[in-house]
């Protein structure tokens, strides 16, 4: 880049005006590289499609009558007109490519419908389990480190061991425990949750307390650091109490980091979902998957893969394009 | 006032915290690492039961002296199981961190050293893994594959690599700019000693640490897979598969599922922190 002449005003104008032109081409560039990322993660799928041991006619139909078996050609051709195997591989890549631009994520091998159809609404309850577990992970990550950071020697140590054991808490375990605790010994919530609010607290809690876990160790490093800032210094000089410099300006700067893995949190959180579900025996996707994988449906899995991948870019370009919006330092430096 | 003599104060009560925090605790881990590697080579040594002695009589019987975590639907004892399941466990957890490091290895380096489109290339591809979850792409490969030990191994080890993989290449980036591989070029060394003498060791060294983490890592990515049922079988003592069969009984004998769970839990803390101890001794030594 050339050197910038520190010149009159014309030039800061003309400088500004050229940054939102480069701001405008960093989001076009950045969507497009979502949809790319997309569509290499399809083809990641397809191909997996294709390692299936064996000839995937033949696999279809051993799913379909239970036993190992070669069948007749004739008795291969529907089925390989059916899936569109009849076709070269390079054609079923870009139908299945460009099937996903229509909202189509292929044919489930066991139950001869759409995946769309297969999965269906079952996304829904799992969308809303993973949304409550990052909201509640937030609040309970917040309040832990703003009551503890730099508290003295007692609550720091709280707080972070705190943090360091749920942080590396296995989902099914915190599951498992918290429906001994409250569904079988307590009796607060039924053993089998549905997706009601009493079937819904606790899948939300296991998912949510080691993500809290995650996000304070996270936020408390930031927030260590911030409160050493000039800064901060100067606003306690200017008489300002310890609650309103926290609250007030070391929060602020201190959650930004945590705030960029929530995107890549919502990932996390979906494949936990997956256990939770199971777990509860809420309806979601993860009923839908564990089925899948144990019918050997591939397709269905690939499908349920996909729209999780889906999920993460879309959240990770949304977090990425706010900071460009909110934070003028990261315009300019991309 | 008070608050221009707060930073030195907090540095030095921090530091202390910190020692303290750490002794006991890395302590108390290594005590756990040593008891699950005793486990996992001579299990005999710690239990005096058999893992298959099947008691009707004693089935599904509470914690007790002979039986501290109780005994499964056949009578045989828990404990005895969890102790012969640490081999497989254990092999799972390192076999797939080693495959992951291998993978990551690979990739790291060349992009690292290579530079140029090799470099795009890779790090395109390292992108759109991370878009997969671990757990999800586990179970795309045991939908191809169908479940067993060896694909369970190489699922958590090809979901793990990308991570390992920006960290090798990031860590390559920096070794090569550095004053000594600059040192040793002007010198005359030739590239391949260079690599081999001095960016390798160097590059690879803070990630001991976190191949450490990653072994407690993976043995619970794995026990997630067996407890949905689709890692290694119930028969088998493997931890994960004491999950599975022990979800069962989760509302009358949640013993059967909680006390394996939680030995898994305590592997996984004190793993995680003598990764994090060898992290700051390591970091401490190259600054």
């Amino acid at each position: 880049m050339s050197a910038v002449t520190l010149d009159t005003g014309p030039t800061v104008a003309r400088l500004s005006a050229r940054s939102g032109v480069r701001t405008a081409r960093t989001v076009a560039l950045k969507v497009v590289t979502a949809v790319l990322v997309l569509i290499a993660a399809a083809s990641v799928t397809f191909f997996a499609q294709l390692l299936i041991p064996g000839d995937r006619a033949t696999t279809i139909l051993n799913l379909k009558t239970g036993r190992a078996q070669t069948y007749s050609p004739s008795e291969l051709a529907p089925v390989k007109a059916k899936f569109g195997f009849d076709h070269p591989v390079l054609v079923q890549y870009l139908h299945y490519v460009g099937g996903l631009f229509k909202g189509n994520l292929g044919t489930s091998y066991t139950q001869y419908r759409p995946v769309t159809q297969v999965i269906g609404s079952e996304i829904v309850p799992s969308l809303v389990l993973t949304l409550l577990a990052l909201v509640v992970a937030w609040v309970l990550a917040l309040t832990v480190t703003l009551l503890t950071v730099k508290r003295g020697r007692v609550a720091t140590a709280l707080g972070s061991g705190w943090e360091s054991l749920t942080a590396s808490l296995p989902p099914y375990w915190i599951g498992v425990v918290l429906l001994v605790v409250f569904s079988v010994e307590l009796r607060i919530f039924p053993v089998i949750g549905g997706d009601g609010v009493s079937g819904t607290v606790l899948p939300v809690l296991t998912l949510a307390i080691p993500l809290a876990g995650f996000l304070g160790q996270v936020t408390r490093d930031e927030f260590e650091k911030v409160l050493d800032q000039p800064f901060i210094t100067t606003a306690r000089t200017r008489g300002m109490g310890d609650t309103a410099v926290r609250l007030r300006h070391a929060l602020r700067h201190s959650v930004i980091p945590a705030i960029t893995l929530s995107g890549w949190a919502l990932g996390a959180l979906l494949s936990g979902a997956v256990i939770a579900e199971n777990i509860f025996g809420r309806p979601g996707i993860g009923q839908v998957l564990v089925t899948a994988v144990n019918t050997r449906d591939v397709p269905t899995v690939s499908g349920i893969v996909l729209v999780v991948a889906a999920v993460y870019v879309v959240a990770n370009l949304l977090v990425d394009l706010t900071y460009r919006l909110v934070d003028p330092r990261l315009g300019a430096r991309s | 006032m008070t608050a221009l003599s707060v930073p030195p104060t907090r540095a030095w009560t921090l530091d202390r915290v910190s020692g303290l925090r750490a002794r006991p605790g890395t302590v108390v881990a290594l005590a756990v690492v040593a008891f699950i590697v005793l486990a996992a080579l001579v299990p005999g040594l710690l239990t005096s039961h058999s893992p298959n002695a099947i008691d009707l009589q004693h089935s599904l019987g509470k914690p007790s002296l002979a039986h501290p975590f109780g005994t499964d639907a056949a009578g045989r004892d828990l404990f005895t199981r969890v102790v012969y399941g640490t081999r497989q466990s254990l092999g799972i957890g390192l076999g797939a961190t080693a495959l992951a490091m291998f993978i990551a290895i690979v990739l790291g380096f060349s992009a690292g050293l290579a530079g140029g489109w090799v470099d795009v290339v890779i790090t395109r591809v390292l992108e759109v893994a991370f878009a997969f979850p671990v757990l999800l792409l586990a179970l795309l490969l045991i939908s191809i594959r169908g479940p067993s030990m060896g694909t369970e191994l190489i699922a958590v080890g090809i979901g793990s690599a990308p991570g390992y993989a920006r960290m090798v290449r990031g860590q390559v980036l920096n070794v090569r700019e550095s004053g000594y591989v600059e040192a040793a070029g002007a010198l005359g060394h030739p590239r391949r000693t260079v690599i081999r003498r001095h960016l390798f060791p160097n590059a690879m060294r803070p990630l001991v640490a976190v191949m450490t983490l990653g072994v407690g890592q993976s043995i619970v990515w794995a026990s997630g897979l067996a407890f949905l049922g689709l890692g290694v079988a119930p028969p088998s003592p493997e931890w994960g598969a004491l999950l599975d069969s022990g979800r069962d009984y989760i509302t009358t004998q949640w013993w059967l599922e909680i006390l394996p769970g939680l030995l898994i839990v305590v592997v996984a803390l004190a793993v995680t922190s003598l990764g994090r101890t060898l992290q700051h001794r390591l970091e401490g030594a190259s600054r």
